[in-house]
């Protein structure tokens, strides 16, 4: 059997889930530089769903694909860990500021270079930017199908994919026709954790510039073992428009940034009076923690 | 001039909540620009759907029916909205944040090269200078969204592409009808002009309710309650009001262990630890295991009888008094202060 060719689209991303009391500067806003940098958790999901290819058909590979600055190589080295076969980081000045739509144009770009793909899958959302948008951008912009929400890809048989969505209200399961672009929801099961012999395996892994960094002595590696290089691509490699790339290539424009003050320590008391009971859900509602 | 669209999402033949709401919001601002609000319907069996769209003051009213055009799949709905805003060039473009409108919007976006702003809490109409360019917009559309986990809120705008697009999510938007006997223009669709037998590639295979498996890890809002609660009974104002504010029902081990709520949503030490942006605790005591699950949350309301009660120590807003009392409240004056 052949197996597949899966690529899994993969962003770092601050860990926003982890605002906790110790992660907030003195004005009450989020000091970002303390959170750490993690695997998009969705990201992990679309990770699993693949590898759950590749244990059903042998000759299935895995390419990790993200899109951020250098230090992005660690998502690729931890999805090697996991059982992705390579990846490649695509990286450049030149994409600073993308928005979504200039986001999926690199990605796009990238995919019809590389080539060889039957099943894209993403995260549904990444926790930062928190649009779920670039999924289907990707798709629209390869021409080819998307299945959004998904919880689990049930069956490939016969050029077909069978994948289960789970909606606010219910569940879907349709089939369509590879290739497509599969975005997967956090309801599907988890990532498997590193395994002991891939992490010897790739613990080396390392982008063309993280070499060039480390200046160590396992140099001789690389040319030995082919496997260890992480592709490195810039504008260059996809052949783009610089139109469509970066703050030039995006639609939508930040024009004002605010930070959400969440209240300092020291409890309120208040009562159950309508009162206080209106103006504590009025507070909650200015510091946008409900509504 | 141009118009202000609103996607409307159908539902088991019924226009969707989230729609209505959109509609409300569209009038408004199309009233604002001075432009004609319009509408696109796509489904089958939708004669007579104008009646439930024409009162929020809907000039036209575009219908595409054709059997194979429901269920809701992403192909031909891109496809025909995308034809159609080609051909009508609205200058703003309205969809829901739903499970439907996250699917279609951005593959819309995409086609026409427009900009696509996701979840909007507020959509406001101002100007724009733009200095490095020396260039001033008038009336664009603000496009006011959190991001970053909800740490942030963000103003987007959309200078220079059209349409300036945006989802919402349902229960953002005041949905009020603007006058019952508002009558706009209908204009179908010769859906075979819009579509190609390419849009129909996707099979669906099942469709039912289900209900989602319990997931309080990923909740930003936890309404957890403790033995206080008092009953199986009362745990359904938790759930009320965890619906109200988008949030995920917790629990005690207490309260788990009487059987109010299962146990896969236990929050604590031999539960599941928790970090929410609000943490809500109703009638939990706040011993050192439950809390070891929860006391990272970002912000912990306590509503406890006893005034000394452990959990106090932690939270932010201590409220003294009776579940039963305080609950519907919240949800009163959330209602109140919301739309
Ligand atoms: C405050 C703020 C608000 C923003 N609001 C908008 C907005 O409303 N509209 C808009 O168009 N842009 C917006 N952006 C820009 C947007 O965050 C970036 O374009 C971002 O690169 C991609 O969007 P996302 O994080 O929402 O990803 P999503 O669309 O949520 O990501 C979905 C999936 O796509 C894949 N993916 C996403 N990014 C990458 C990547 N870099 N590499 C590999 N795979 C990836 C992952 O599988 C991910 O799970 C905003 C940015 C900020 C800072
Ligand atoms: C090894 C071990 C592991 C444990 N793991 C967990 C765990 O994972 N999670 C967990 O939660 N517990 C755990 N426990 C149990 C924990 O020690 C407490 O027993 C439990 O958390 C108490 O639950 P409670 O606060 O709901 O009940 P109680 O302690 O009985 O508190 C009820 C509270 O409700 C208040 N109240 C009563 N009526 C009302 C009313 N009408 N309105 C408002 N307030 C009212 C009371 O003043 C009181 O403060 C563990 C214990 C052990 C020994």
């Amino acid at each position: 059997m052949k197996g597949y060719k899966i690529i899994v689209l993969a962003k770092q991303v601050p860990d926003t889930r982890n605002v906790g009391k110790d992660a907030m500067k003195a004005d009450g806003t989020v000091n970002r530089a303390a959170l750490p940098a993690i695997f998009n958790p969705e990201d992990l999901n679309a990770l699993e769903q693949a590898l759950r290819i590749k244990d059903q058909f042998p000759g299935t590979t895995i390419t990790l694909l993200t899109m951020g600055p250098g230090r992005a190589a660690e998502i690729i080295r931890e999805g090697l860990f996991r059982g992705a076969d390579d990846g490649i980081l695509l990286t450049d000045r030149a994409f600073a500021g993308s928005d979504t739509l200039a986001t999926s144009y690199a990605i796009a770009q990238t995919l019809k270079k590389h080539g060889n793909y039957d099943i894209i899958i993403a995260g549904r959302q990444a926790i930062d930017g928190d649009t779920a948008q670039v999924g289907p951008q990707v798709a629209e912009k390869l021409g080819i199908p998307q299945i959004t929400y998904a919880e689990e890809i049930q069956a490939i048989e016969k050029g077909k994919v069978t994948v289960k969505r789970r909606l606010e209200r219910g569940v879907e399961v349709v089939k369509c026709p590879m290739p497509l672009v599969v975005t997967v929801n956090s309801s599907a099961p988890d990532c498997r954790a590193r395994n002991a012999k891939l992490i010897m395996k790739y613990k080396h892994a390392k982008t063309i510039s993280e070499m060039q960094e480390a200046n160590d002595d396992y140099l001789h590696l690389y040319s030995d073992r082919p496997y260890l290089t992480i592709k490195e691509w810039t504008v260059q490699n996809i052949e783009a428009d610089m139109n469509e790339l970066g703050l030039t290539g995006s639609p939508t424009k930040v024009k004002k940034v605010d930070n959400v003050v969440l209240q300092s320590k020291g409890a309120k008391v208040i009562t159950s009076s309508d009162e206080d009971m209106d103006q504590l859900m009025r507070e909650l509602i200015e510091s946008h923690t409900i509504g | 001039m141009n118009s202000v669209f609103v996607y409307i999402e159908i539902e088991d033949g019924q226009v969707a909540e989230v729609s209505m709401e959109l509609l409300t919001k569209g009038r408004a601002l199309a009233t604002e620009l001075k432009v004609k609000l319009e509408a696109i319907a796509i489904g089958y069996k939708l004669d007579g759907i104008e009646k439930d769209i024409f009162p929020y003051g809907v000039d036209i009213l575009h219908i595409a029916d054709d059997k194979r055009l429901a269920p809701y799949t992403t192909l031909p709905h891109t496809s025909i909205v995308v034809k159609l805003f080609q051909e009508e060039k609205p200058q703003i473009a309205l969809m829901g944040a739903s499970s439907v409108g996250r699917d279609l919007g951005p593959r819309v976006s995409s086609a026409l090269h427009s900009g696509l702003t996701a979840d909007c809490t507020s959509l406001v109409i101002g100007d724009h200078e733009d200095k490095k360019a020396d260039k001033v917009y008038e009336n664009l559309l603000y496009q006011i969204r959190p991001a970053f986990g909800g740490n942030i809120i963000a103003t987007i705008i959309n200078p220079d592409c059209r349409p300036q697009m945006a989802t919402v999510r349902e229960g953002v938007m005041k949905k009020e009808i603007l006058d019952p006997a508002y009558k706009g223009k209908i204009n179908k669709l010769d859906v075979s002009k819009y579509t190609t037998d390419l849009d129909f590639v996707v099979e669906m295979i099942e469709r039912h309710m289900e209900k989602s498996k319990v997931n309080i890890k990923g909740a930003g809002i936890i309404v957890a309650g403790g033995y206080g609660v008092g009953s199986k009974e009362n745990f359904n104002l938790l759930f009320e009001l965890a619906e109200v504010l988008g949030g995920e029902v917790g629990a005690s081990r207490a309260a788990v262990d009487s059987g109010y709520v299962s146990h896969d949503r236990q929050i604590g030490q031999t539960g599941t630890t928790v970090r929410p942006k609000l943490y809500i605790a109703c009638g939990i005591s706040g011993q050192i295991q439950h809390r070891a699950g929860m006391e990272e949350s970002a912000q912990i309301i306590a509503i406890n009888t006893d005034p000394e009660a452990p959990i106090n120590s932690i939270a932010d807003y201590v409220i003294t008094g009776d579940v039963a009392e305080i609950l519907p409240k919240m949800i009163k004056f959330y209602k109140a202060n919301t739309k």
